[in-house]
């Protein structure tokens, strides 16, 4: 499960990507790291970054894009300056990927069973009489039904739903120590995609992978994410456990993305939505990229970046907000009747403690 | 709203939309489903990927033929209806919004082109300058301005992709907008933009929708009632509070009970409700009852009283 132990460092990672029209400012200092054994989740909307982001941790990035900045550390080395050799072993066998179609990532030729053992084969010397018995195991565990049947069946013959478990038996074979999951359930309808879930929370607590997930659905955060990273034009701008950004977000963008999403308990006329689009990356706004958008903006906004403000040991944001000399702002209703629930959650949480406490000392008497 | 005293504007009744009839690989996409849409509701269709929506929606739009069964609009019969000033009216009256805002929309035409193509078709505008003023309306309309009409689908992020669709389907001033995930492809801060946006145009415009989503989130805050759909049968419709707070078939509770809450509390909690299967099978004949007042089971004659019961249990007020 979770410890501290952190075993991915991203410090300062800045990524350019060359274009006809200039040079797009992709990632703009985005820093963060993964712990053993949780599941963070960066979200954002699209184009912020999340991909490029988990790109360039495997070692993925386009050939027009530049490292302008920063480092990641993995197990001691920077996986921005290891050789085509290196990260190929990086990716077969200590970080994989999910990506959101599951027929882009098989190889439609090519019977699944073989697919399955053939990072074993290539990357762990595995015979292959053994790497086919140990994929006919994985097969089981990913749930799929017949699996002695199936074994030399094609891609094409299975269901979305199915694909993404074979895809995911595939990337999980070598017990990869993390697991990059770009979107993995987007394609899928929510049936299906509670399956897959709970098969990915079976299986991190199994074999103890940290899981990098990539999502824009804010419920799927909340059932799977241990901590969040909250990405705009770039740039994480606020960071924290599920609790803390579900409950005590900070950053007026947070409020807006918490807020433009139906519950099932919406109504009224008109849904909170953010206004405006995302900023052009070619040419990033002064200070704060997210003022144009944001009714919150003060007048600094527009002049300098926020650094971030600590909330919590846990829990950061870049938002002026946070300096002791802003004004007082109210966020949206939603976020207050948020606020409202996380409190009174600690407070259950604290007199349970409480009562516990007591109920231990009666039993030592 | 109250659907007593309102119009129908919409009566399916018995629809089949069978594939490759008589063929080996025979697709019961759609079999024989029935439901009315209320002059200025929204009607939203979930179920999950294959239960048939899509297959609906093009069934009432008159892409298909259907195998059998009747599809009513304006009280006229669409099914076999010939071309002529009916079918040219009936083009106008009804129109669809497409899942993909990308692929909807023609790269190399302008938008004020791809705006006014239902203009041009009907001869709807007197000449160039009614034209481009049309246009130009329709843009301020759905949020863009009069600067984007010369410029190409390409140059516009998804949302403002999706606005270009809806100003297209408006062009002809419809009656009815069929919109088959117009909103999946969007991010989610952009989906509540292009929601409120057809919200409102549904109330200035007296609007009448058919909304087909997987995000039953979304689906429940736009519509007013809801059919849920499972290989290609109705198995459950209602006002969508009836239907997502008092769910009576076993099916529609398994798929309300997958749906991720943006709430991490509710999530640790949650459990998920296994569905059987066994309501649907063949073996017994099944039409849609009326349990509790407008709120409607797929039941068999001998399963009534099981879902009287589980009515009765919710509260509900039991026919
Ligand atoms: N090869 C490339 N060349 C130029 N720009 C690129 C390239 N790859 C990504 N970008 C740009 O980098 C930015 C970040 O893209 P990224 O794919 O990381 O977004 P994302 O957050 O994953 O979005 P989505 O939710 O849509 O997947 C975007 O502005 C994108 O247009
Ligand atoms: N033209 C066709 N020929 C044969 N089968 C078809 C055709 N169109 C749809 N089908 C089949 O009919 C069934 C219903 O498809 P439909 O597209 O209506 O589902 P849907 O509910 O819209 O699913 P999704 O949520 O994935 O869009 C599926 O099994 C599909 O494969
Ligand atoms: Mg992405
Ligand atoms: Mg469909």
């Amino acid at each position: 499960m979770e410890s501290n132990e952190s075993i991915l460092q991203v410090n300062h990672l800045k990524i350019n990507f060359n274009t006809y029209a200039g040079t797009v400012k992709a990632i703009r200092d985005v820093s963060f790291d993964l712990k053993k054994g949780e599941t963070l989740a960066i979200v954002g909307e699209s184009g912020s970054g999340k991909t490029v982001t988990t790109r360039s941790i495997m070692g993925l990035l386009a050939n027009n894009a530049v490292v302008a900045g920063g480092d990641i550390q993995f197990h001691g080395k920077d996986v921005l300056k290891m050789s085509q050799r290196e990260l190929e072993q990086l990716r077969g066998a200590e970080i994989a990927q999910i990506f959101q179609d599951p027929m882009t990532s098989l190889d439609p030729t090519m019977r699944i069973g073989r697919q399955i053992a053939e990072p074993l084969m290539v990357h762990k010397g595995v015979k292959k009489d053994k790497a086919m018995a140990q994929a006919l195991e994985m097969m089981k565990l990913v749930g799929i039904t017949d699996a002695e049947n199936r074994i030399n069946d094609y891609p094409h013959q299975f269901s979305g739903g199915m694909r993404q478990r074979i895809v995911i038996a595939i990337a999980l074979i070598n017990y990869p120590e993390i697991l990059i999951a770009d979107e993995p359930t987007t394609a899928l309808d929510v049936t299906i995609q509670a399956q897959i879930l709970d098969l990915m929370r079976e299986l991190q607590n199994k074999i103890s992978t940290s899981i990098i997930f990539i999502t824009h659905d804010l419920g799927v955060v909340a059932g799977m994410a241990d901590r969040v990273a909250v990405m705009y034009a770039g740039k994480i701008v606020e960071y924290g456990t599920v609790d803390e950004i579900f409950y005590n977000p900070k950053h007026p963008y947070t409020w807006g993305l918490l807020s433009s999403m139906p519950t099932l308990e919406t109504n009224g006329d008109e849904l909170p939505s953010i206004p405006g689009t995302p900023p052009d990356l070619l040419d990033p706004p002064k200070g704060d990229a997210f003022a144009p958008r944001n009714s919150y903006a003060l007048k600094i906004d527009t002049q300098r970046e926020p650094p971030f403000f600590k909330v919590s040991d846990t829990h950061y944001a870049a938002t002026w907000l946070l300096h002791p000399d802003a004004p007082k702002v109210t966020p949206p209703e939603q976020i207050i009747a948020r606020q409202a629930k996380f409190a009174k959650m600690q407070q259950q949480l604290t007199e349970e403690e409480r009562h516990h406490k007591v109920e231990e000392e009666e039993e030592q008497q | 709203m109250e659907t007593k005293n309102a119009k129908k504007v919409l009566e399916v009744s018995h629809l089949k939309q069978y594939f490759n009839v008589g063929k080996k690989d025979e697709v019961r996409a759609v079999d024989d489903i029935s439901f009315d849409i209320y002059e200025g509701e929204t009607f939203g269709l979930v179920g999950e990927s294959g239960s048939g929506k899509t297959t609906v929606g093009r069934a009432i739009i008159h892409l298909y033929t259907p195998t059998s069964g009747s599809i009513k609009f304006d009280g006229q019969e669409v099914i076999g209806m010939k071309r002529g000033p009916k079918m040219k009216q009936f083009r106008r009256d009804m129109q669809m919004i497409f899942q993909d805002p990308y692929a909807s929309l023609n790269p190399r035409m302008k938008v004020k082109d791809i705006v006014a193509e239902g203009i041009d078709i009907n001869h709807l505008a007197k000449n160039d300058e009614d034209r481009s003023k049309q246009v130009a309306d329709l843009l301020a309309t759905v949020g863009l301005n009069r600067d984007h009409a010369s410029r190409y689908p390409h140059e516009f992020s998804g949302g403002q992709r999706q606005r270009i669709g809806i100003a297209r389907a408006l062009a002809v001033q419809p009656k009815f907008i069929i919109a088959d995930e117009p909103i999946s492809a969007l991010d989610v801060s952009i989906q509540a933009q292009v929601v409120n946006l057809m919200k409102q145009l549904q109330r200035e415009r007296n609007l009448t929708y058919l909304f087909i989503a997987h995000d039953l989130s979304m689906v429940k805050y736009i519509s007013d009632r809801i059919g849920v759909l499972h290989y290609g049968r109705m198995l459950e419709v209602g006002s969508s509070d009836e239907v997502y707070n008092h769910p009576l078939h076993d099916y529609t509770r398994s798929l309300l009970s997958a749906v991720p809450v943006p709430d991490p509390e509710y999530e640790r909690t949650r459990t998920q409700i296994e569905y059987d299967p066994k309501y649907e099978d063949g073996s017994k004949d099944r039409e849609l009852v009326e349990i509790a007042p407008h709120h409607f089971v797929q039941a068999a004659q001998d399963e009534i009283p099981m879902y009287q019961e589980r009515a009765k249990k919710m509260g509900l007020e039991v026919l």
